[in-house]
């Protein structure tokens, strides 16, 4: 069965440098003029007013958008927590609409949410990294194994034993993607999952997501409202009103620095002092984070 | 203000009972109840705290700790006491120290409260060793294997413990919630501190409305959580805790059986006499 081996596949790919077979056509991710509301009844406004995207397999994606601009909805009709009103959202295939595949999708999509404290099932790390792969019904000692795997993923092994509750946020967080990596999904979904971190959390959960992306391929679909951590993906995709505004890498979104301020988002920092120079009559290159700021303001002062 | 409540007692230590598994502790848990409950008289009792003493020796918990537990129920044991030795109806061999109004203090009755009241301390010392030695987790894993067979009588027994776990998992979390909601609502000039208590339960309000509020958020998105993480009830899923019975929980399952048959030997033996004064007199045949 298809959905069979989409699931297996990852056990066996993995020790090989994580380096993907692309012989996959399917895309990883697929909406088609998707809508969805709320409010079933009274066909009030819609939170994701027809968007289609596609994501292929190994893309790390950042959804911006402010506050209500229908981010977490889209992240939540990935994994079919939420199914569309209207459209069609697919998974490698697998249609979100049929509630018989919600655990196949399930385990080929993973999500970490927003507070950490709200998805710890166990008292202890080890018990709780075990929920996902018990739910999937795998035997003890394969479970043991991905428990190592996810936990060493994230840097937590030696917090195999410890309490969730005493670790820091950013600690927490790792642990909830180690549940999440437990079931070996082929996609991440970060629905804001650094938002309620402190800078050295999110520090600590963006270099995770970034190493599973870049050593095992996973497709990582990042949430997030920090236009830096956008920087890191290989694409940006920006939501208003329910709706998919732009779409390309980081660079040329930012580089459309007002049409993003009339989706009320703000450059990264770094950007905005450089765009600021510029308009001040500096004679900069368009540079995103500090240290290609820093160089650039360097070589202007030389050549001036 | 709630930070040192720290939920269960489990006092952490590598010994024997520590190490033996909780579903033998808890069917021992049950056995020692009962032995206290069959022995009729105090040898019987003796017998059982000798029992007691040795497993507490065997825990290695410092007897200051196990003591500490009968601190909650100090109250009841005293009160039953008082009750038990102030109203109890004595037998027509019974000799009555003193009487007024409806109170009658007897020989019977002194020893029939001393007698009630080391029931009851025995009973709770021999459950806080339970407690004490076995985390709440295990001792929930525990609890969900021995009530597997109330499953063919569609008890959803896996779907207890989940709420059970689940419910332990959060106390800390609820706890530093109410910390916060406390401290935010002192900064608006809530009184937490002084007042009757009705007055004090009532500045309660404002903290446990919004800690409800919260909880039933956290709810919702650990049932999401759990969705995403595939679960789907306890059809198809594995465990991967396994308990397992070793010689330790056969030696304490032994020692129990011992134990019992050694009080019905004294129940029968001592014709299930509990006034030590008659025991005391029969034996030296005064």
């Amino acid at each position: 069965m298809e959905t069979e081996q989409l699931a297996n596949a990852p056990a066996e790919t993995l020790p090989q440098d994580g380096t993907e077979a692309p012989a996959a056509p399917l895309p990883a991710v697929c909406f088609e003029n998707v809508k969805y509301s709320y409010d079933e009844e009274e066909g009030g406004e819609f939170a994701v007013n027809g968007v289609s995207l596609t994501i292929a397999e190994g893309e790390f994606v950042a959804v911006l958008g402010r506050n209500g601009s229908g981010k977490s909805t889209l992240a939540k009709l990935i994994n079919a927590l939420l199914r569309p009103t209207e459209g069609k959202v697919t998974v490698f295939g697998l249609d979100t609409a049929d509630t018989k595949k919600a655990f196949d999708i399930r385990k080929s999509a993973g999500m970490v949410f927003q507070n950490p404290d709200n998805q710890t099932v166990a008292s202890v790390v080890e018990d709780d990294v075990a929920f996902g792969p018990e739910n999937i019904g795998l035997p003890r000692e394969e479970i043991g194994r991905r428990i190592e795997y996810a936990l060493d993923a994230v840097g937590m092994t030696q917090f195999r034993s410890a309490t969730p509750s005493r670790l820091s946020g950013g600690q927490k967080q790792r642990i909830a993607i180690a549940g999440v990596l437990a079931i070996q999904p082929k996609i991440m979904i970060l629905d804001e999952s650094t938002a309620m971190l402190d800078p050295k959390g999110r520090r600590e959960v963006m270099d995770v997501v970034k190493k599973l992306n870049r050593e095992q391929g996973m497709t990582v679909i990042l949430i997030t409202h920090f236009m830096e951590e956008a920087l890191e993906a290989g694409r940006a995709v920006v939501m208003h009103r329910g709706e998919i505004v732009m779409d390309g890498t980081p660079e040329e979104i930012f580089a459309r620095a007002d049409e993003l301020e009339t989706y009320n988002l703000t450059l990264p920092r770094a950007a905005y002092i450089c765009k600021r120079l510029q308009q001040a009559g500096m004679p900069l290159k368009n540079a995103f984070d500090a240290e290609e700021l820093a160089e650039g303001i360097c070589a202007s002062l030389q050549r001036g | 203000m709630l930070n040192d409540v720290t939920f269960g007692q489990y006092y952490p230590a590598r010994s024997f009972v520590h190490n033996m598994d909780p579903r033998a502790k808890l069917l021992l848990v049950i056995a020692y109840i009962v032995s206290i409950f069959i022995a009729n008289n105090f040898f019987g009792l003796i017998l059982v705290t000798l029992a007691l003493v040795f497993f507490i020796l065997l825990s290695r918990v410092p007897f200051g700790r196990v003591l500490r537990s009968i601190k909650m129920i100090l109250f009841l044991i005293i009160f039953t006491a008082i009750l038990n030795l102030l109203f109890y109806a004595g037998g027509e061999d019974d000799i009555v120290l003193a009487e007024w109004w409806i109170i009658t203090i007897s020989w019977q009755s002194i020893i029939n409260t001393i007698f009630l009241a080391m029931r009851l301390l025995l009973l709770v010392l021999g459950t806080a060793i339970l407690t004490l030695t076995t985390t709440p987790v295990a001792l929930t894993d525990g609890i969900e294997s021995l009530l597997k067979p109330l499953k063919y009588i569609k008890v959803p027994v896996h779907e207890l413990a989940l709420v059970m776990s689940i419910a332990l998992r959060f106390i800390p979390t609820l706890m530093e919630e109410t910390n916060r909601i406390v401290a935010a609502q002192k900064a608006r000039g809530a009184n937490f501190e002084t007042g009757g208590l009705i007055r004090r339960a009532k500045a309660m309000i404002p903290v446990l409305i919004p800690l409800l509020v919260s909880a039933f958020r956290r709810a919702e998105d650990l049932g999401d959580a759990m969705d995403a993480r595939c679960y789907s009830g306890a059809k198809g899923r594995t465990k991967y805790k396994k308990l397992t019975f070793t010689w330790r929980d056969l030696l304490g399952l032994l020692f129990f059986a011992a134990l019992i048959t050694g009080i019905v030997l004294l129940n029968t033996y001592l014709l299930g006499r509990f006034d030590i004064i008659w025991q005391v007199q029969q034996w030296f045949g005064i």
